[in-house]
């Protein structure tokens, strides 16, 4: 091969040779995935009836109202020009799918996220501002914009706004998501991404993620909490990530295989994932570790009977996988789609930063920042269900 | 002493003929100013540029001039040139190199066999650009006279363009931290001058063109020879043409 | 009827609290976005002048010409005549504007001329190129040849 340049093999054009979307690029698919399957989850509930998984109901929308406070983080890190972001409001470029990122936040956020957590929580917000002191007293005051009236016939209405609420909410969630998978799919300069099934593929692989997220959240809490883990919510929220699971892999693989079968000139793909050492994210930790075990543990669930402790371990182990895997898929997807060249004659390397501003570090640290805004929801909001004041 | 009328009338004549002359002789010791900015009519010009591989030396004027012009950092190229080796018929495969973007020439590696020869690429200004297409703010833009710009005072540096474009002309800029690439030397060519990589190529292997304008030779040039644009599959409306473009190009 | 605008009148608030959002960006956003945005295209038309205003640093072999005729007219009958002044003496767009006080420096003619006439098989057959240690010696080139005009006379 001609090129002395470290981690280049074959030709790049000179300037594709330096990665331009990182990690964190890679970070903000899978927050807004978390985001929206959360919110799907919640709305089995609400919508669909789903009453076995009531328990995290309340959770879920915290999760999410979490997860999405930090999504625009990652971005504003990796713009050139963080203060000129507004512009996205003030002259939005209507051909860009990009564009319309600002208008769908806001609209999820305080439309969706804000007024259906609000409604749900009036009745406690209204109790908390009259009984509490001091500054938390003064957060709840504000919170009730100052309406105290939590009258049953209020009550009444709250619930069927909030019920058509979500069900807006619904088709908002898998905007949110999707439209960044249409981002990376109408890139036509880019074969690996250059897909009708990716906003598809987006999509599912979120509610995958977000379901996981809140299994573990309620087991994690619950366990940390000293309460009882309602088995039924459980199992209902493990089989819906199962069939979730099943509908995203076929969807994966069907988009790879396809791409490996018709081999163009512009996908030599199995060539190019040896080369870029994409094997190891995608064979190994999306499709086995993070795909194919978990629907295997929980499949077998199903098929079987265990007791409620293997189930539970299995549904940890399960769930942590598929974190892991959906993480893995996002990589694949960003990352991947750069380390070829656009002249499909090279392959290029990902050098990945710690502690600069688009580096591994920051990326830890906005992955954990949910947990901790998670926290201080909880507190704020309690989630738990009157009976288990907390032991 | 007194003029007579005649005195007066073959004084003016004389005096009038000979501003005017003066004026256009400054006019062109002026010459690369044909068209001062101010003059400049964005709606009678559309440009491209006619590239011809075969008169290419990869003497790496053309960016050692652009870096001069343009201010590009070190390490990203506006404009910069591929050297291509294609053994017998195998059109798929071929060897491909860019030491440098071809800045300081090229090493003396393929002594025998195979057919080698040197392509310049630039940014394409495609009239249908998908990098215009996908920026979210408007900071890319199409020129009423065909050329892709960047705003630099707009640009947000997403680079989503980077991963539009699919020639790999685009690079985000460290010192403006905003998306760069060839303006096709825009604030020259507004001016009546040619670009600096036309100016500095010694075998006019590049050549600027204006498509709106019916004297440019490209016309009778386009008549008479075979010319490609790059990945035309992609339908960009590219308008850098390449003369007899070899099928293993990329 | 009462009852319901008092049992909505929250949500009357949430809906107000919206609207003052919206109002406050549409005021926002007609003060910041500049009045002629989207005259051409979605783009700000000011940047067209911004590029427009950058400098000029090569001046255009027609501007060299004008002065140095002398140059001009030898190079014109040789081997060079497309070769532009700037090709090889750099940028001087400086020079043209104060040609007095700005002295270009000549530029070294051992490293300039074999960057176009080293040879080269990746090269065009045709392009005269040269291999510099079996063709002078290690002798400058400007020894034999007058780079206006590189093969007129010795």
């Amino acid at each position: 091969m001609l090129h002395l340049l470290p981690g280049v093999e074959g030709y790049m054009y000179p300037n594709e040779i330096e990665l331009q979307w990182s990690i964190l690029i890679v970070l903000y698919p899978y927050i807004t995935g978390l985001v929206a399957g959360a919110f799907i989850l919640a709305s089995l509930e609400r919508v669909f009836k789903v009453e076995e998984v009531k328990p995290t109901y309340r959770l879920a929308l915290l999760t999410a109202l979490a997860f999405l406070l930090v999504a625009p983080l990652p971005l504003q890190l990796h713009l050139g020009h963080p203060e000129r972001s507004f512009e996205m409001y003030l002259t939005p470029h209507r051909s860009s799918a990009m564009a319309m990122f600002g208008f769908v936040y806001l609209w999820y956020l305080m439309v969706v996220l804000l007024m259906e957590i609000w409604l749900d929580y009036r009745k406690d917000i209204v109790a908390f501002a009259e009984s509490k002191r001091g500054p938390a007293g003064w957060i709840y005051r504000i919170l009730t914009l100052g309406s105290h009236n939590v009258s049953p016939a209020a009550l009444r209405i709250d619930d069927k706004v909030g019920y058509f609420i979500t069900m807006i909410g619904i088709p908002s969630a898998f905007l949110l998501h999707g439209y960044v998978g249409f981002i990376f799919g109408s890139v036509k300069a880019n074969p690996w991404w250059s897909s009708p099934l990716m906003p598809v593929v987006f999509i599912f692989s979120a509610m995958v993620s977000g379901i996981a997220t809140v299994l573990l959240l309620y087991m994690v809490t619950s366990k940390l909490r000293r309460t009882q883990i309602d088995m039924r919510c459980v199992d209902t929220i493990a089989r819906y990530l199962l069939y979730t699971f099943v509908i995203d892999f076929s969807l994966e693989m069907l988009d790879l295989v396809h791409r490996i079968y018709e081999a163009d000139e512009s996908l030599r793909a199995l060539d190019f994932m040896v080369h870029t050492r994409l094997y190891f994210s995608q064979i190994v930790l999306q499709i086995f570790l993070g795909t194919l075990l978990p629907i295997a543990l929980l499949g077998l669930m199903q098929i079987w009977k265990f007791s409620a402790g293997a189930r539970k371990a299995v549904y940890a182990v399960a769930g942590s996988l598929t974190l892991v895997g959906i993480f893995a898929m996002r990589w694949n997807v960003v990352i991947g789609g750069q380390l070829f060249s656009k002249s499909f004659l090279g392959y290029t390397s990902y050098k990945m930063s710690f502690a600069t501003r688009e580096g591994l570090l920051p990326a830890i640290i906005l992955t954990l920042l949910p947990l901790v805004i998670l926290y201080g929801l909880v507190k704020l909001l309690p989630p738990w269900p009157k009976h288990e004041a907390a032991a | 002493m007194d003029m007579t009328r005649r005195d007066l009338l073959a004084w003016s004549g004389k005096f009038i003929l000979l501003t005017s002359a003066a004026a256009a002789a400054w006019e062109h010791v002026l010459a690369g100013t044909p068209e001062a900015s101010p003059n400049y009519d964005m709606t009678k010009h559309w440009w491209a540029m006619l590239i011809d591989p075969g008169k290419c030396i990869g003497c790496g004027n053309c960016v050692r001039a652009c870096e001069a012009e343009n201010d590009v950092p070190a390490g990203f190229f506006r404009t910069w040139i591929e050297r291509y080796h294609v053994d017998d018929y195998d059109l798929e495969h071929p060897q491909v190199d860019s030491p440098n973007g071809g800045r300081d020439g090229f090493p003396d590696i393929y002594k025998d066999g195979g057919k080698t020869f040197f392509v310049p690429k630039l940014c394409n200004h495609c009239s249908d650009s998908p990098c215009v297409q996908v920026c979210p703010v408007g900071a890319t833009f199409v020129s009423p006279d065909g050329v892709v710009l960047v705003d630099q005072k707009y640009c947000l540096g997403c680079r989503y363009c980077v991963q539009a474009c699919p020639y790999g002309c685009r690079f985000l800029n460290p010192k403006t931290n905003t998306a760069d690439k060839c303006t096709l030397c825009y604030h020259r060519i507004t001016k009546g001058l040619t670009t600096a990589c036309c100016e500095a190529c010694p075998t006019q292997a590049r050549v600027l063109a204006d498509l709106k304008n019916p004297k440019d030779p490209i016309h009778e040039f386009l008549r008479t020879h075979r010319v490609q644009v790059l990945k035309p599959q992609m339908a960009t409306g590219a308008k850098a043409f390449y003369v007899d473009l070899d099928g293993s190009v990329r | 009827m009462k009852d319901f605008l008092r049992n909505t009148e929250h949500l009357l608030r949430v809906v107000v609290l919206l609207a003052l959002g919206v109002a406050a960006f549409l005021v926002i956003r007609a003060a910041v976005v500049p009045k002629n945005f989207g005259e051409y295209g979605h783009f700000r038309p000011a940047a067209l002048d911004d590029i427009r205003a950058r400098p000029v640093r090569f001046e255009g072999h027609a501007t060299c010409e004008a002065c140095h005729t002398d140059e001009a007219a030898t190079k014109s009958k040789g081997k060079h005549a497309n070769v532009a002044c700037e090709a090889c003496h750099g940028p001087l767009a400086n020079h043209a504007e104060d040609p007095v006080s700005v002295v270009p420096k000549l530029p070294d003619v051992a490293m300039l001329c074999v960057r176009c006439h080293e040879a080269n098989a990746s090269k065009p057959k045709s392009f005269p190129q040269v291999v510099p240690a079996d063709h002078s010696g290690g002798v400058v080139c400007n020894t034999c040849h007058k780079p206006h005009d590189p093969l007129g006379g010795a």
